[in-house]
């Protein structure tokens, strides 16, 4: 911070910064304007960047073809039943090791990471006949069970780092004054794990709400959420570029929302707290 | 100290955790073992019948194997390649002075929130699309023939969309290690008359090989299987053109029905990602101790 930078370096550093920033978001911002158009604007050559007939028309649709909201509720209720039930499973365990470790603590997150590593496609056979014989296809209890599975040892391993950075000094103090472990819990450590839950939390209903793999191999209709809606575009029937792209803009936004206010956690969850 | 009662207390909680985890790993990885050493088609149920190796050979041997094991291969190196080559300026770039700083790192870090399959379609049709999209019109501009991009070079196009979905994530990650590269080395360096190339390769450099390392190996675990851009823009083709080890496990398994090979293709499959996660475990091990 201490250099001063020229204005002239400020001036071009910015500009390069803007043009490649907005070039990346470019076809987010494509899609967006093509919700709004006709479907014939949307497909026109050349295309019309802003001075086309906005009509909010395509979101009216997409509802009324395809039952829209009946897709996002289950995507809601799929992320955040996955994240919920793998943060009950979690809390516990990333306390236990981050506050009472043991000789094999770090093996047992070594290999908890290492479960995260086995490619799903290993294992879509057993799970996909496991999945037909209890009747589980389609369900969206099926759905959240295997990607809170899937998303644990991110969950255990978040946690584990930010409970490892909670000050031992504070606790020892709480039960020199006599507090029990219950006790502990509730009024000293959760003050303090809170915003480490939250980010937590964000990213793993950012990972769940965009799984792609499970989603598309186990639902088809009743439980699909929005990925597998989404990818029922992809049937030449079902090209309507403004319709897909309203569909699509309604499926990212609230998690683009999200995205945006935890991506400092971000590159700490996804690299297991390896670069922070 | 830990008394002996919260030692019990510690193990009780984390066992909920390790016995689920234990199950996921071991019970589907059984099932898969035992399937690959079977005659086992969904469309022929009653026959199953124990064969040996017999589907590990007809999978390693069939032409479709290594057709997606070499597509698999040209996908996770050129996305690799691609992130990283590009990510290393874009966050020089972004640790610079810049006005809007904060604006530009949403611009940069949006496309890695959106779902696979709204990428996917979106550059396919919107962008891709060898009439009607944006490249096609931007190459008519300035007088070029449109590439047909799902014909002529499919396995670049989805390279492409791979791309652009992670390069947001290796940015992000570089961008957060220059952040913590410490300023007064550089400064020295500058006193000391090292021109800002030299300052590059000595100091920040060397700086950024670990988090590299890092980008590469996660990536890495992800982009073995990547499965979704390919389901909804190409269905693996044009032939096998697109197909990638996932892809063809998926296909003989739910296309097919055949479970007994898609299960030794998928131990194969586990095989080649445990070679990654072996050298990333022990990265982030080494960085447990520290």
């Amino acid at each position: 911070m201490a250099r001063m930078a020229t204005t002239k370096q400020v001036v071009v550093s910015t500009i390069g910064a803007w043009f490649f920033g907005f070039l990346i978001f470019f076809p987010i911002l494509w899609m967006v304007l093509a919700s709004f158009k006709t479907e014939l604007e949307a497909f026109a050559i050349p295309p019309s960047f802003l001075f086309f007939h906005w009509t909010t028309e395509n979101y009216a649709t997409v509802q009324e073809r395809s039952d829209y909201f009946q897709h996002a509720l289950n995507s809601v209720i799929i992320a955040g039943g996955s994240t919920l039930i793998a943060l009950l499973i979690a809390i516990p365990a990333a306390w236990s090791m981050a506050f009472s470790p043991t000789k094999r603590t770090k093996d047992i997150l070594l290999w908890m990471l290492s479960t995260k590593m086995m490619p799903p496609v290993g294992v879509l056979v057993p799970i996909y006949l496991i999945y037909k014989t209890f009747g589980l296809l389609d369900s969206r209890i099926g759905l959240i069970f295997i990607l809170c599975l899937g998303n644990l040892p991110i969950v255990i391993w978040m946690l584990f780092t930010y409970f490892k950075e909670i000050p031992r000094d504070i606790l020892e103090a709480a039960r020199m004054d006599g507090a029990t472990i219950g006790r502990e819990l509730i009024y000293v450590l959760t003050p303090m794990a809170i915003p480490g839950l939250a980010s937590t939390m964000l990213l793993n209903l950012i990972l769940a709400w965009n799984e792609a793999f499970w989603t598309l191999n186990l639902s088809t209709s009743n439980a699909a959420p929005l990925t597998t809606f989404i990818a029922s575009y992809s049937s030449p029937e079902g090209l309507f570029w403004a319709k897909l792209s309203a569909a699509s803009t309604l499926a990212i936004a609230p998690i683009l929302v999200l995205g945006w206010f935890s991506q400092k956690q971000l590159v700490r969850g996804l690299t297991f707290g390896a670069v922070k | 100290m830990a008394t002996r009662q919260t030692q019990i207390l510690a193990r009780a909680l984390l066992t909920p955790a390790v016995g689920l985890l234990f199950i996921w790993m071991i019970v589907p990885l059984a099932l898969t073992i035992y399937f690959s050493t079977l005659h086992y088609s969904l469309l022929d149920p009653g026959s199953e019948s124990f064969v040996g190796l017999e589907n590990f050979r007809y999978f390693l041997t069939d032409p479709a194997f290594l057709a997606s094991l070499q597509n698999t291969l040209v996908l996770v190196g050129s996305v690799l390649a691609l992130t990283i080559l590009l990510g290393i300026p874009l966050a020089l770039l972004m640790d610079q002075p810049v006005i809007g700083r904060n604006f530009v790192r949403l611009m940069v870090i949006a496309p890695f929130f959106v779902m696979p399959t709204v990428s996917a379609l979106v550059w396919k049709n919107l962008l891709m699309h060898p009439v009607s999209g944006l490249f096609a019109w931007i190459a008519s501009v300035f007088g070029l023939t449109p590439i047909d991009w799902f014909n002529d070079m499919p396995l670049f196009a989805v390279i492409l969309i791979v791309t652009w979905q992670w390069l947001p994530f290796a940015t992000l990650i570089l961008l957060t290690a220059l952040q913590s590269l410490d300023e007064e080395q550089k400064e020295a360096a500058e006193m000391d008359g090292a021109s800002a190339v030299s300052t590059f390769i000595y100091i920040t450099l060397p700086h950024l090989a670990r988090p590299i390392t890092v980008v590469i190996l996660i990536e890495t675990i992800f982009l073995l299987t990547v499965f979704a851009e390919i389901f909804v823009t190409t269905g693996g083709g044009p032939g096998l053109q697109t197909t990638n080890i996932a892809f063809l496990i998926y296909s003989q398994a739910l296309i097919q029905f055949d479970v007994g090979s898609a299960s030794a293709g998928g131990l194969v499959a586990v095989v080649i990602a445990n070679v990654v996660a072996f050298f990333l475990v022990r990265i982030v091990g080494r960085n447990l101790e520290a």
